[in-house]
């Protein structure tokens, strides 16, 4: 229902937008479709590879060695240890979101997947290198990561602190 | 302000289909899909298939309209009267706007660094391109309803926006205060 929900609102937009670029000049709306088409076929393989990759990572996943290191129990040791591997983690729309779930079926605590995805989501050292840094200047990319550190502490601890609805 | 092409060519040709994150990551998967299939027998190696099949196929739709989305908006998006906003007198008010723009602008990594890095040429607030780029990342509607809802379901998803609400104001914040007290060293030496 809600997924429906949001598919029908997301098209929506997709037509409001498309409406407005058509209105500003018919040949702007072809090349922005074609543009968006592209992209969507760029994605598809690496979608393909991360879905299908988190279902066999999650039952690959050794369960009683993620529910030690990441468990509820692990505590803020397990927070630091979901914080690196988040930003070790590549890039990419899906890939840091599959492995995360991954390890929540598999027994990780979810503070600890918040403080993972958290910190895939702000670092993630190979796409900070690949795009980051050749598009923005260079103390600016420092300066927000330096301001960025306690971030998936901060995440993980408040997730505890509230408690999952 | 003549700078900014007005239609930035987000430069989908510089990046392969496959790269060699992609790569590594393909690598894993064919040993864990290897791995679950001689542990547990066939039969789970198809159960986890079909469900993977299901759940790509849910998000097919959804991606196709992001990709569009994200298009189109790297067209309208009225640049002028951004920079306006979040200039380099904005203050908290560029923070708030950055934190705002950055939950609606759809895209990846295309569009959210170059989009930054042209406000920053003209002048922005760099407090304020941080907050826009923190927000997209830990807020950004179009990745969460794309990418991560289908992972995580709507109650994790939701409860985890919750908590990180704050945090790119946060993060803005902090950012201010750390080059303010670098420009008044640099001031004093």
């Amino acid at each position: 229902m809600i997924d429906l929900a949001i598919n029908i609102s997301l098209w929506l937009i997709v037509l409001a937008l498309a409406l407005m670029t058509a209105l500003r000049a018919r040949p702007l709306l072809v090349s922005s479709l074609r543009q968006g088409g592209g992209e969507f076929l760029r994605l598809l393989p690496r979608i393909m590879i991360g879905v299908m990759g988190s279902g066999y990572i999650a039952a690959a996943l050794p369960q009683d060695i993620v529910g030690q290191w990441l468990g509820e129990s692990s505590g803020i040791l397990g927070i630091l240890i979901a914080t690196i591997a988040g930003a070790l983690t590549p890039g990419g729309p899906v890939v840091g979101f599959a492995l995360g779930a991954a390890a929540l079926k598999g027994g990780a605590g979810a503070p600890q997947v918040i403080a993972y995805s958290t910190a895939w989501a702000l670092f993630a050292f190979p796409r900070l290198i690949t795009f980051e840094l050749p598009m923005m200047p260079a103390n600016v990319v420092w300066l927000r990561v330096v301001a960025s550190l306690p971030i998936p502490f901060i995440a993980a601890i408040a997730a505890m602190l509230i408690g999952r609805p | 302000m003549s700078d900014i092409p007005s239609e930035e060519k987000p430069q989908p040709h510089r990046r392969k289909t496959f790269d060699w994150s992609a790569a590594v990551i393909l690598l894993i998967v064919v040993a864990a899909a290897t791995y679950v299939y001689w542990r547990d027998g066939a039969a789970r190696f198809y159960e986890v298939m079909w469900h993977d099949l299901d759940l790509f196929a849910d998000m097919l739709p959804k991606v196709l309209a992001g990709s569009l989305i994200a298009a189109f908006i790297t067209i309208l998006l009225p640049r002028e009267a951004i920079s306006r906003w979040v200039g380099a007198e904005s203050g908290l008010k560029g923070i708030l706007v950055s934190a705002f723009a950055g939950v609606i602008l759809p895209g990846g990594p295309f569009t959210i660094f170059p989009i930054a890095g042209a406000f920053i040429a003209v002048g922005a607030d760099v407090s304020a391109a941080i907050t826009l780029i923190t927000s997209w990342t830990l807020l950004g509607l179009n990745r969460v309803l794309v990418w991560e809802m289908p992972f995580f379901g709507v109650d994790f998803v939701g409860w985890r926006m919750l908590v990180a609400l704050p945090l790119p104001i946060l993060v803005g914040l902090t950012a201010r205060a750390i080059s303010r007290a670098l420009a008044k060293r640099g001031q004093a030496a």
